[in-house]
């Protein structure tokens, strides 16, 4: 048989737990399977083994015992651990929830508990994440074991909450595509596979929210990855099976009544997933969800992509009240007082506030998408110049 | 072979001979700057001679010690006069003359009219590892 790379990514918390119930520590064990995974990527391609998982524990179990013994005689004591590999250990569901609290433990900086979620349940090498993130191997590495020395410390018995676990992979998915792993990828295969686990609503709802989202990838960005806005996208592009697979489950998640944060955010998604055009899109429902997520999460984000829904509902005048309530230091705020301005009618306001985007903007994707804002008005304003 | 370091400005350089903003260029000239400064960079990958490339915020601050138990001490944001760096790009070439020459390259990038902006680049040598052999 052949075995993908996810697959073999999958059973990577499998093995790890079942390491760790044979008595193995974390931290040890987690190198180990590392170490048995980098072994199976470069070895499986020429000759898979029929067992995969057994493979897979008994090389990881080989190389913590060695790992182990190495360790014991530098500190001179007996290596108490059987030679022989884990049998009969199943590891279960709880074994891989269990793994998830601890990769997102509350003592944890979020950039850490990245790294080790992808690492010790998504089954990436140390290299693979480093390149996703931009940052040197040696870097990542060191995260990585200082991260699982802060587990260690903390004690196992107080690992995250379900929360915490949420966020840590909502973070995976925003970061989106860079290096050869598609992270928006994985982190969706991550939640999929929590949400078989745990009975939490919200879970759902953060899958559904990241479907959506994921199934309008193709049309974001246009050639040199420039920023396609939602009302320029070709929703023809937009891939209907994971807008419908992500409306089922969010409308069964929120059939349960216990809406969420990601619930809300997800509900706005599929509004603008249901829509054939912007002009066709429910924005007066959208505002409203947008009151419900203020509820959970009052941030300035969330007001100011609110000033834009209301802009759609109620006309740029009301769009422009709602977005005065909204901080002056709001990253994009300019962008989206630019863009109201212009939907006014007050295109030299509007040219000069998508200049000041472009200056403001976090990236360069998207100061050159406000800066051909800001030439396109120009142009409009002083023809032939 | 050595490495350089080429420095573009937001302020504190000579101006350049065509200076008009870009928010004032047409958006086809936007994007002819912009299709330039990806070619650019894909064909020094090409040639093996690229590193790096960064682009950097406006904003930013002064920062300093301030003595034991104290938190550091901060000033900002950069005065209008203050010389500030918009980014830069690393190459690493056989010559001083090859770097000048891509420097100038880059300082071709297009502008309004279509035409180069002339824009004065600062281009570094990187201080390099000692040699082995000396004497």
């Amino acid at each position: 048989m052949t075995v993908s790379d996810v697959e073999l990514r999958e059973l990577v918390p499998l093995v790890l737990s079942a390491l760790v119930r044979r008595g193995a520590d974390f931290a040890t064990a987690e190198d180990a399977v590392q170490e048995a995974l980098i072994r199976a990527l470069s070895t499986w391609k020429d000759d898979p083994p029929a067992d995969p998982t057994g493979w897979l524990i008994t090389v990881a179990w080989r190389a913590f015992l060695d790992s182990a013994r190495s360790e014991a005689s530098r500190r001179d004591r007996e290596v108490r651990f059987d030679a022989g590999p884990p049998s009969g250990a199943v590891p279960s569901a709880d074994d891989t929830l269990h793994l998830y609290f601890l990769c997102a433990h509350p003592e944890l900086t979020s950039a850490s508990a990245v790294a080790l979620t992808l690492r010790a349940v998504g089954g990436l090498t140390t290299r693979q994440i480093a390149q996703a993130y931009l940052v040197p191997e040696n870097t990542m590495a060191q995260r990585i074991s200082r991260a699982k020395r802060t587990v260690g410390r903390s004690g196992l018995d107080r690992p995250g909450d379900v929360r915490t676990v949420m966020r840590v992979l909502y973070l995976i998915f925003n970061e989106g595509y860079s290096g050869d792993v598609d992270l928006a990828a994985e982190a969706i295969r991550l939640t999929r596979q929590l949400a078989s686990s745990v009975d939490v609503p919200e879970v759902h709802g953060l899958l559904a929210l990241m479907l959506l989202h994921h199934a309008r990838r193709r049309s974001r960005t246009g050639p040199d990855r420039r920023i396609v806005p939602l009302a320029d996208q070709d929703r023809s592009l937009w891939d209907r099976e994971l807008i419908a697979e992500g409306v089922v489950i969010l409308q069964a998640a929120l059939a349960r009544d216990r809406l969420g944060e990601y619930e809300a955010q997800a509900a706005i998604a599929a509004l603008h997933a249901d829509a054939t055009c912007v002009e066709d899109t429910d924005w007066p429902q959208i505002v409203e969800w947008y009151d419900e997520l203020l509820t959970f999460a009052d941030t300035p984000i969330v007001r100011l992509n609110r000033a834009v829904a209301v802009g759609e509902a109620d006309g740029a005048l009301a769009g422009l009240a709602a977005l005065a309530a909204v901080d002056e230091q709001t990253p994009r705020r300019d962008a989206v007082a630019a863009h109201l301005h212009e939907k006014n009618g007050d295109l030299e306001l509007a040219a000069r506030l998508y200049a000041a985007a472009a200056h403001g903007a976090p990236n360069l994707a998207e100061r050159n998408h406000q800066m051909r804002q800001a030439a396109r008005l120009n142009q409009v304003l002083r023809p032939g110049q | 072979m050595p490495k350089y370091l080429l420095l573009k400005h937001y302020r504190g350089a000579p101006a350049s001979a065509n200076n008009i903003p870009m928010d004032q260029w047409t958006p086809d000239e936007v994007e002819a700057h912009i299709r330039f400064m990806s070619d650019l960079a894909t064909r020094l990958e090409g040639t093996g001679e690229f590193i790096d490339e960064q682009a950097l915020s406006p904003d930013g601050v002064w920062v300093r010690y301030d003595g034991e138990g104290r938190p550091p001490v901060t000033d900002g944001p950069f005065a209008e006069t203050k010389d500030l760096i918009a980014g830069w790009m690393v190459i690493d070439v056989d010559t001083y003359e090859r770097a000048i020459e891509l420097a100038g390259e880059l300082s071709a990038a297009p502008g309004a009219g279509g035409e180069p902006i002339h824009e004065w680049l600062e281009v570094r040598p990187f201080l390099t590892a000692p040699p082995i052999v000396t004497e």
